[in-house]
């Protein structure tokens, strides 16, 4: 327990899997297999061309202890992140990777079963090496059914990140969403904590004909975290995925989602606003993919970022043969409150049908001066006036969230984060 | 109330103000009139502290204290208030938000109890009224989708919220229509007391009418050249500026 783990990059990760294997629960196959790519690969480095904007190299500097401890009868102490007004929502909490039954309250409409009792949730991941560290080390998570025809209401999935005793800890939970014909759910994920830790989410959500899902996240992991997470979601006929992501959190963030809309008329919506200082590096990386007529896929990323901070947006869009009349849009927008910040932008169409509707922009810009000094000249100091003008750069994303609840906690979020700013 | 002395203000290296002296007492409206380019819109920037205006030489005082070395949100909460000629927009901002933070940024300086929203609320509708102001452009967002005379009435609004000791009106007339110049005017002339004073800045007579200044300076070339009492803005819209500069010289 708690051995330090020798190495850098993924043979730390793999002597760590070599020791720990015959306690992982499930199928031992997939994981061999990520084994294998991780052996072969390695992380991802500068040389791969998904990953030009991101390194990991500051990953690599730090030996991560494991975290699979049983919570036991006592389970330790931890104080929840600021829920707002879904204090009394269900939720499940899980604490260093593990689930945590005590600080959950259990959804009714839902069906919950952990990870490990689930044995044919096999995660597959493919060739994708981030998916693979989490194949490779996942030891818990949530395995949510919502059953046809019914309204799961709103559930929270929480991630309390810590490290153990000082030193540096990872976690690998891997989660599984199935909504059945027509149900629907929405799902606020948030991931908070303190300390040095790398947390590696993997979400598999898979939404039937005319399921509606409406996927919220709130990535506040701690400023000397690591998040690297990925959501794979299949979209059915006249399904829904409607998600938007509020990043505060991690020194350094991955974050992919994956949505392949495999029926006609299904909507994918990846809306994102990352707000970062310091010398934060988040990358939000989407793929849509377009397997059937008359999709409909919209995207809104925001970017505010601050000091040395350096935000990253890649977005791709790819349109089969077959899904004509595809509808695809892709927004990305920076506001540079320092000359020292950064954006990268990435936008990709890949287009084989030939009646599509397919866009992309992007926008860079400071704080206008013309704007500021009208609030200055009317009373109102500088940072509250920047923060004004901020928060008015991000409504256009948060007025994409339609759950009040949620909206309401994102908003509070970002007002705190504004005033730990404020000199 | 407010005294400028020999101000001399330059955009980079061009002088655009070049000696300018003004005393405005209290309760007292003075019009600043002058033609294109005669510097009155940088002296309205420069006394509100638009940074892009370098102050070269001279001083202003507001109320005793040294107005250029204060912020321009500290000039404000000490109750100067720039009606603009532009209005700016601002997309994402509710405009009874904007009006009420303005309010109690202004009112938290001055150690006064912030105003509720409900009280806020009830307050600028009544002013929205009188100033024959639909309500919904308190909901709308900052001059977002207004016309022209409805940026104009919307800095009145600001102004009749805000309560300024000095208000400086630059070119507030420009864009409206007889009535709405009305409209203004009397929303000027309602502040009018022993605690209010007005820089009425613009080209024509027709503001002056609404707003009868108790003084009237010309400016041309960045200096005063002739004040005067209301008679001189009539003399100007007979004669012409180029008359009275032309005497001046």
């Amino acid at each position: 327990m708690n051995a330090p783990l020798a190495g850098t990059s993924a043979a730390s990760f793999l002597a760590r899997y070599d020791g720990l294997a015959d306690r992982l629960p499930g199928a031992r196959a997939p994981r061999e297999a990520a084994a294998a790519i991780l052996r072969e690969a390695g992380l991802p480095g500068p040389r791969n061309e998904a990953w030009k904007y991101t390194s990991l190299r500051a990953l690599s500097d730090i030996v991560f202890h494991e975290a699979l401890t049983e919570a036991g009868d006592h389970p330790a102490p931890v104080a929840l992140p600021h829920l707002g007004p879904l204090a009394d929502a269900p939720r499940l909490v899980f604490s260093a990777g593990r689930f945590r039954a005590d600080l959950s309250i259990l959804p009714e409409p839902i069906r919950f079963r952990r990870f490990a009792d689930v044995p044919d949730v096999a995660a597959t991941g493919g060739a994708d090496r981030l998916l693979a560290l989490n194949t490779l080390l996942a030891e818990d998570g949530a395995v949510l059914d919502v059953a046809p025809g019914t309204d799961g209401g709103i559930l929270l999935l929480i991630h309390l990140g810590s490290d153990l005793n000082g030193a540096p800890a990872s976690f690998h939970p891997h989660h599984v969403l199935r909504l059945g014909a027509d149900a629907a759910l929405t799902l606020v994920e948030i991931a908070a904590g303190s300390g040095t830790y790398l947390h590696n989410p993997v979400i598999d959500i898979d939404l039937a004909k005319g399921a509606r899902l409406a996927h919220l996240r709130l990535q506040a992991d701690s400023t000397q975290a690591f998040h690297l997470g990925a959501v794979r979601a299949t979209i059915a006929e006249d399904a829904a995925y409607d998600g938007f992501s509020l990043v505060t959190g991690a020194r350094l963030a991955r974050s992919e989602i994956h949505a392949r809309l495999t029926g006609p008329r299904a909507h994918a919506a990846l809306n994102a606003a990352q707000v970062l200082r310091g010398r934060q590096h988040a990358d939000f990386t989407t793929i849509v993919s377009h397997d059937a007529p008359h999709g409909t896929s919209r995207q809104t990323v925001k970017n505010v970022l601050d000091d040395h901070a350096r935000g990253v947006f890649q977005g791709k869009i790819e349109v089969a043969r077959g899904a004509q009349k595809t509808d695809g849009y892709q927004m990305n927008q920076a506001l540079l409150l320092s000359p020292d910040a950064e954006i990268d932008s990435k936008p990709q169409l890949e287009i084989f049908a030939d009646d599509v509707k397919c866009s992309h922009g992007a926008t860079v810009g400071a704080l206008d001066e013309d704007q500021l000094f009208y609030l200055t000249s009317r009373g109102i100091p500088k940072p509250e006036a920047s923060g004004m003008l901020v928060r008015a750069f991000l409504g256009e994303a948060l007025a994409l969230v339609q759950h009040d609840g949620a909206r309401a906690l994102f908003e509070e979020t970002l007002q705190a984060w504004w005033q730990a700013a404020a000199p | 109330m407010l005294e400028i002395r020999d101000l001399h203000a330059s955009v980079g290296e061009k002088p655009i103000l070049r000696g300018i002296d003004i005393a405005v007492p209290d309760g007292e409206i003075h019009a600043i009139m002058g033609p294109n380019g005669s510097g009155k819109s940088t002296l309205a920037y420069v006394l509100s502290g638009r940074e892009d205006f370098a102050v070269t030489e001279g001083s202003v005082t507001f109320d005793g204290a040294d107005l250029l070395t204060m912020a321009p949100e500290e000039r404000a909460q000490a109750g100067l208030f720039l009606a603009f000629q532009a209005p700016v927009e601002l997309p994402g901002v509710g405009n009874a938000n904007f009006l009420r933070t303005a309010l109690n940024a202004i009112r938290r300086a001055r150690g006064e109890a912030e105003m509720d929203a409900a009280t806020f609320l009830k307050l600028a509708r009544a002013e929205a009224k009188r100033l024959h102001m639909p309500d919904d452009m308190l909901k709308r967002n900052v001059n977002v989708g207004f016309s022209g005379g409805e940026k104009k009435r919307n800095e009145v609004l600001q102004m009749a919220i805000l309560r300024p000791r000095l208000a400086i009106l630059d070119e507030t007339d420009s864009g409206l229509d007889i009535d709405a110049l009305r409209i203004v005017g009397d929303g000027v002339n309602a502040l009018r007391s022993e605690k209010f004073s007005a820089l009425v800045i613009t080209h024509h007579q027709r503001l002056l009418d609404h707003i009868v200044p108790d003084r009237v300076h010309v400016l041309a070339n960045g200096r005063i050249l002739r004040s005067g009492g209301p008679d001189l803005a009539r003399a100007l819209e007979a004669q012409g500026y180029a008359q009275v500069i032309a005497e001046a010289a």
